[in-house]
């Protein structure tokens, strides 16, 4: 696969259809692939790579880079950075006419902690497609079972559906049917003193240092509530303080009904707090009190914050529910 | 010697300028009874509740909030209560699923008429906020005066 998208970006600048293309780079370590523009032949043939670890979701680099003068700009994405490219040109973000949208399909991106947790020491890389990965380590070469070390978010995949692209590398996907909301719903049935304990335990954990909010593709104000000096909650609380709990509730909200699942915000917590149940819960509930809704699956209905019912239950529901917990 | 006193719940209702807040001055006019721990705050339209601004009441030491509003279908901008009511719905569901009480938050159709469903939604309000006791895990220590 490695192989087919390479030449897919090389194709690209060579014929003149695009002047940069947006790929992903190797960083210090071969699970730290960070996204990066390529502009020659030469830097894609030695730093271009798509394997296990190409997590990161080009869409939101998309916005800054359609605006760009010169020749379209071309990108590669898997099929859940594809639903987070058509929500944002849904909000009109993402000029359409400056993108040269290269679908890839994705076999599932794999978490180094559940690789390192699978009690595989020494690990220098990992490669492979189909279901079984190569890990290289400094005791020789070993064999892993993707299903074994995939990330969350991609155990439970939405989706393998490549939305609105120009062209497809590999093979479209169909819809999945998906158990992520599972572990919502086991929140749900706990007591609020337990649910509290819990998310004290996580979210007490954040250090404020915003990388949920600017890797996340609907997170894109160009001015954000929390950049704002004055308002005393920027930066990090006592232990004890609810502030940590308004920051995630507030950008939860802000992306609620826009947020397509992609599980970029736990990918990069450097604290490994489970911030996609935040969202989650609100897909969850939109869901069950408005009607199914995918953000970003197309380009024609209304956001469901943005729509109403005559008929919508009202606020009480939330207090009548289970009144026994 | 200091005598303790009884706990004397903090309410902030926001209430919308062309129903709700003329259904308190009506509870006024009329002589109705509503403690006096309810503090007001005029908003052009339910629909004008930030959410922030529940959060930034509670992080600031209110112990519980309630917005006021036109009965949907009444709005004096015709459709604001109806975004508002999908917007606390999922505000409040969150809240609940962070395990806070999810009795300190509200949501009360009130029209320029119904004085009287004022008093006694705000008589009703503080006494079960009363019950639930001061909001600790909502406040936020840097926040509060005193």
């Amino acid at each position: 696969m490695q192989e087919r998208v390479k030449a897919k970006a090389i194709e690209l600048l060579e014929s003149g259809v695009c002047d940069r293309v947006l790929g992903w780079k190797a960083g210090e370590f071969f699970y730290d692939v960070t996204p990066a523009v390529f502009t020659s032949r030469e830097e894609i043939e030695k730093e271009f790579v798509f394997g296990p670890f190409c997590g990161a979701n080009m869409s939101k680099y998309l916005i800054a880079e359609s605006r760009k003068e010169g020749k379209k700009v071309g990108a590669f994405l898997k099929p859940c950075d594809t639903y987070s490219f058509q929500q944002l040109q849904k909000e009109h973000r993402i000029w359409r006419e400056n993108v040269y949208a290269v679908g890839v399909q994705c076999e599932g991106m794999c978490d180094i902690e559940a690789l390192k947790a699978a009690g595989i020491k020494g690990i220098l890389g990992a490669e492979g497609s189909g279901d079984t990965l190569t890990v290289h380590t400094l005791y020789g070469d070993k064999s892993v079972e993707r299903k074994a070390v995939l990330a969350e978010r991609c155990a439970c995949c939405k989706s393998k559906k490549l939305l609105g692209c120009d062209e497809i590398v590999g093979e479209q996907g169909e819809e999945l049917e998906s158990a992520r909301f599972e572990q919502v719903a086991k929140l749900e049935a706990m007591t609020p003193d337990e649910r509290f304990a819990f998310w004290r335990g996580e979210l007490s954990r954040c250090i404020r240092c915003n990388a949920c909010r600017n890797v996340c593709p609907a997170c894109s104000c160009e001015k954000c509530v929390f950049d704002n000096p004055n308002s005393g909650i920027e930066n990090k609380a006592a232990s004890n303080s609810f502030e940590e709990n308004l920051f995630h509730i507030i950008r939860a909200f802000h992306v609620a009904g826009r947020c397509t699942d992609c599980g970029e915000c736990s990918r990069v917590c450097p604290q490994h707090i489970p911030l996609h149940l935040l969202n989650r819960k609100f897909i969850k509930d939109i869901n069950e009190l408005y009607g199914e809704y995918q953000a970003g699956a197309d380009m024609d209905t209304r956001p469901p914050l943005m729509n109403f019912q005559m008929d919508d239950p009202e606020p009480s529901v939330v207090h009548e529910r289970g009144s026994d917990q | 010697m200091q005598v303790k006193e009884e706990f004397k719940p903090t309410i902030v209702a926001f209430c919308c300028n062309w129903c709700s807040y003329a259904g308190a001055d009506l509870s006024g006019t009329n002589r109705l009874q509503y403690p006096a721990n309810v503090k007001i705050i005029r908003i052009p339209c339910s629909c004008r509740l930030n959410p922030m601004f529940i959060l930034r009441a509670f992080q600031r030491g209110a112990d519980g909030v309630i917005l006021c509003g036109c009965h949907p279908g009444d709005c004096h901008y015709t459709t604001g209560n109806y975004y508002a009511r999908r917007r606390m719905t999922l505000l409040f569901s969150m809240l609940d699923y962070l395990g806070i009480e999810r009795e300190r938050t509200r949501v009360e159709w009130v029209s320029a008429a119904e004085g009287a469903k004022f008093a006694a939604t705000m008589n009703d309000f503080v006494e079960t906020v009363t019950k639930l006791g001061e909001n600790k895990r909502l406040e936020d220590l840097r926040c509060k005066s005193e």
